[in-house]
């Protein structure tokens, strides 16, 4: 009897431990990836704070002449400059197409509608390059010189699927009674839009417009085949990754990544809080 | 004005700057592209034609054709490999964390690299693997070689692990989508009826986030295939991509119609990739309905 009692409660507890065993290997493989994720970063920063022309073990001292080194370097500094520029243009122009489109392809019965919606989500699905090179054959046949004006150009259209995407959604969840509501109360079109429809996108407005800020700043397949003299920031890194490694890269990649992150979650926060606003 | 008028000026005016945009800046390019790549080269110049000796030359010339079935072979690794790290992460994330707020906060920590500068992030794979990099000071540093070791660097491995790297992130978004919809009850029932755990995650929750694995997976294939960065910084000579060899048609070897006809094919396989999975995914749906 005694033996069966325990046999019985042998085969309740061992598929339990059993489980527990399971958890713990997912534990172990999610802990695993996660530090997959966040090791270079993390190498990125310490060796940008190292005292050592090289990327070696073991760490030599801390210092910020690599730091000292970017405050000096005037071409990073005009890259800089030039990022900014792009992404503010780029960003300005996605958020005015981007907006309007969602009303657009929400609101409005128009021939060619689904070809427009296709045309319109191509660039996330293809290869930027292939945007890219699509656009310098456009510019080259229109005779255009290639600068960061071009640029924009390029990024804009590459990137307003972004605000298409989030803004639509946000409509499609917006309850049209509301309006009709601000109408028959006397308000005139432009006031319902700015004090009814507006507040109910804003959130994913800012949201994608800080992301298509943050992907335009950081663009290479694009820009890539669209500037002429003038380098944006990656560009910049790029041509310099072309001669080896320096310690200010990581710098200059440490303010970037740090900066990335804090405007990349308040985005992230703004768009997952506009889907809970319903 | 009547008011069909005035609607119609307004829905005009909605309209027609995103669609003239999109047909100057996206349709036009494409339009053009799709032109060259039937034009004769005649370096250092092309002339207009219509042929197919671009088409002809990359599905016979190896040189084009080898590297066309690299792209695909890394591709289809490296889809695989983000796979089997997103998938446990994210089922670990929405089954066993249980306080809403932190699941929260640890699924925007693997999304938010995802947007963090993609060059940096391939760049520093190059100070890790290299041959003066940490993991090789590391390994002399702690006896386990005696010299640096190159074997890291330049080769399908170190793409592979680099690319991999990149798109986890994009892996995981579709497939929390996918997990977070599964009920619970189901799983729930599935464990009350006495079926294992592992039986439970074969028969039940794999099938029912098939539209994540194949969203995750689709897109992390088009984005590999498209890539010329991550060789460029981690390749090697074994690593060019067909991304690359676009690259140079536009630059140093200056053959704008084969870099037309490449794009083209690229854009195609890309293309086919995505209504295949898209049919895949409806076909799933019906099963389970």
């Amino acid at each position: 009897m005694v033996a069966l009692a325990q046999m019985d409660r042998v085969s309740l507890i061992a598929p339990r431990l059993r489980e527990r065993a399971g958890d713990n290997l997912l534990w172990l493989i999610a802990a695993g990836t996660m530090a997959f994720l966040y090791l270079p970063i993390l190498v990125l920063i310490v060796f940008s704070f190292n005292d050592n022309r090289v990327t070696t073990l073991p760490l030599r001292g801390f210092t910020l002449r690599w730091y000292q080194a970017v405050l000096d370097n005037a071409d990073i500094q005009a890259a800089i400059v030039n990022s900014l520029y792009v992404a503010t243009a780029a960003t300005a122009i996605t958020v005015v197409l981007g907006t309007t489109a969602a009303f657009a392809l929400d609101r409005v019965d128009f021939p060619g509608k689904t070809a427009f919606r296709r045309l319109i989500f191509l660039p996330i699905a293809l290869p930027g390059l292939v945007t890219g090179i699509a656009m310098l054959n456009l510019f080259r046949l229109m005779g255009l010189n290639l600068s960061l004006e071009t640029v924009i150009l390029g990024h804009a259209t590459a990137l307003t699927v972004i605000v298409v995407t989030q803004v639509f959604a946000r409509l499609q969840r917006f309850n049209r009674r509301l309006e009709e509501a601000s109408g028959d109360l006397g308000a005139r079109p432009w006031q319902t839009f700015l004090f009814v429809t507006f507040p109910n996108i804003r959130s994913a407005v800012i949201g994608s417009a800080l992301l298509s800020f943050t992907l335009s700043f950081d663009e290479i397949p694009v820009t890539f085949f669209l500037t002429g003299r003038d380098n944006t920031l990656p560009m910049y890194i790029y041509s310099t990754l072309r001669r080896g490694i320096t310690p200010e890269i990581n710098a200059v990649g440490t303010i970037i990544v740090v900066l990335s992150l804090g405007i990349i979650a308040l985005s992230i926060y703004l768009l997952h809080n506009s889907q809970k606003e319903d | 004005m009547k008011l069909r008028t005035r609607r119609f000026i307004g829905s005009s005016a909605i309209v027609s700057p995103p669609l003239l945009w999109t047909l100057v800046f996206l349709f036009t390019p494409y339009l053009i592209l799709f032109t060259y790549s039937f034009y004769l080269t005649k370096f250092p110049m092309f002339v207009p034609a219509f042929q197919f000796g671009n088409y002809v030359l990359i599905f016979t010339d190896p040189q084009y054709f080898q590297v066309l079935l690299r792209t695909v072979k890394i591709a289809s690794i490296v889809s695989v490999s983000a796979l089997l790290l997103a998938y446990p992460l994210t089922y670990f994330l929405v089954f066993k964390v249980q306080r809403p707020g932190l699941r929260a906060a640890l699924y925007m920590a693997v999304i938010v690299p995802l947007w963090v500068s993609y060059l940096l992030r391939a760049y520093t794979w190059k100070t890790i693997l290299g041959s003066e990099g940490v993991l090789n000071s590391f390994l002399v540093w702690s006896g386990i070689l005696s010299e640096p070791t190159d074997i890291f660097l330049y080769n399908q491995f170190s793409m592979v692990l680099t690319l991999t790297y990149i798109y986890v992130p994009f892996m995981v978004m579709p497939l929390y989508t996918a997990l977070e919809k599964i009920p619970r009850s189901v799983v729930e029932a599935s464990k009350d009826l006495g079926v294992g755990p592992l039986r439970t995650f074969f028969k039940i929750t794999l099938p029912l986030s098939m539209p994540g694995v194949i969203a995750g997976t689709t897109f992390t294939f088009c984005l590999t295939f498209g890539d010329f960065v991550a060789a460029f910084l981690v390749g090697g000579p074994n690593g060019f991509m067909i991304a690359n060899i676009v690259q140079a048609q536009f630059g140093t070897a200056l053959n704008w119609p084969l870099g037309a006809a490449l794009s083209i094919v690229m854009l195609m396989i890309v293309l086919t990739v995505i209504s295949l999975a898209d049919r895949l995914e409806r076909a799933g749906r019906l099963d389970l309905a």
